[in-house]
């Protein structure tokens, strides 16, 4: 039944916009789609960011998973390598400090009329995605290959069953928000 | 209803939510949240207009279509779920530059404009070649626990605590 819902196209386009809509209402709901939010994270004094992403991860772990047994979701891990993971990283992290926003709040702050996320942010984006995919196919045969993993996952790696690793990593992170918690973070 | 038009909510309430969207988004979607694919499509569906069809012979064209898709709908449903969000709780202002930007650096319009733009551009290009943003690595890769998917969140935070650090050391304000 789910595959025949998820072959039909304007129906993944309308639910795609769907999704979207309530994500950009809980972003701006968080505070996030705000620059000083998130240049407030990036300069460790204010952690809603953390927060905010941490208990999505522990909620969507569990219930992805759960999912996942019961067969009624699939995990698309994304394939990797350090090449691409660390130095595409830094790089993000580059544009993240300087921007104060990310490709999904800078859409929200676009949403609550901050220009700088329009006319800065989502123009540059574009520019540089564009870059990217002019340059791939030379960064694609050295640098992206380099330290080469693919669609490795944390169980996979340590080779122990995957609960084990969503009890512990739950786990550490809900002792994380708590003493953030108790600490006035 | 009021609680739909306080200005903010809880972080924590808003993660949850997130997490449990990312649920909705597996089963109903097959698909993990994630905005940066859009912005590339999107820039590719723009040079087309002026290249014609040939951009798509482009090999990461060939990867990534130029055409609209789940997630340019999906950003695109971002910019009216933030605009409904701020609209409600009446915080829709047009602003070039943010508070916290003013108190530091000051209120030129366009350096404002060109720092959002060259980060704009890295963050563009750092997302394509990390292979995912904040929320497809940071949310949804890691919650599949993928490897890649943290090692770049990590990296995603380490590049942008450091630039954000330097700024703001640059410019006390």
């Amino acid at each position: 039944m789910l595959e025949a819902i998820h072959t039909k196209k304007g129906l993944q386009l309308c639910l795609g916009l769907l999704i979207g809509i309530v994500f950009g209402f809980l972003l701006q709901k968080g505070g996030v789609t705000r620059y000083d939010v998130i240049i407030g994270q990036l300069l460790l004094q204010d952690f809603t960011v953390v927060k905010i992403m941490l208990s999505a991860v522990v909620t969507g772990m569990i219930g992805v998973h759960l999912l996942k047994s019961l067969k009624m979701a699939r995990l698309h891990l994304k394939s990797g390598s350090l090449g691409q993971n660390v130095i595409g990283g830094l790089i993000f992290g580059i544009g993240f400090g300087l921007l104060g926003y990310c490709p999904g709040t800078v859409a929200g702050a676009a949403g609550q009329g901050a220009l700088d996320a329009i006319f800065g942010g989502i123009v540059g984006m574009l520019i540089g995605a564009g870059i990217f995919a002019a340059i791939f196919p030379k960064l694609q045969k050295r640098i992206l290959k380099t330290g080469y993993f693919g669609e490795l996952s944390l169980p996979q790696l340590l080779k122990v069953n995957a609960w084990l690793v969503i009890m512990i990593v739950c786990a550490a992170i809900v002792a994380l928000l708590f003493i953030m918690e108790k600490s006035g973070l | 209803m009021e609680w739909l038009r306080l200005e903010q909510w809880s972080p924590y309430v808003v993660g949850v939510g997130i997490g449990i969207l990312s649920w909705l988004s597996f089963v109903l979607s097959d698909h993990p949240l994630g905005c940066s694919t859009a912005f590339v499509r999107t820039s590719g569906m723009i040079e087309k207009l002026f290249r014609g069809k040939k951009v798509e012979e482009r090999p990461y064209y060939r990867q990534f279509s130029p055409t609209i898709t789940w997630e340019f709908m999906l950003v695109l449903g971002i910019i009216i779920g933030a605009f409904i969000s701020a609209k409600i709780s009446g915080q829709f202002q047009f602003n070039w530059i943010p508070p916290k930007w003013e108190a530091s650096v000051g209120d030129t319009v366009f350096i404002r404009w060109i720092v959002a733009l060259i980060g704009g551009i890295f963050l563009g290009f750092g997302a394509r070649w990390a292979g995912g943003c904040t929320s497809g690595h940071g949310i949804s890769g890691m919650l599949q626990l993928a490897v890649s998917s943290w090692l770049a969140a990590i990296c995603f935070f380490i590049g942008g605590i450091a630039t954000a650090m330097l700024i703001f050391r640059v410019f006390p304000g």
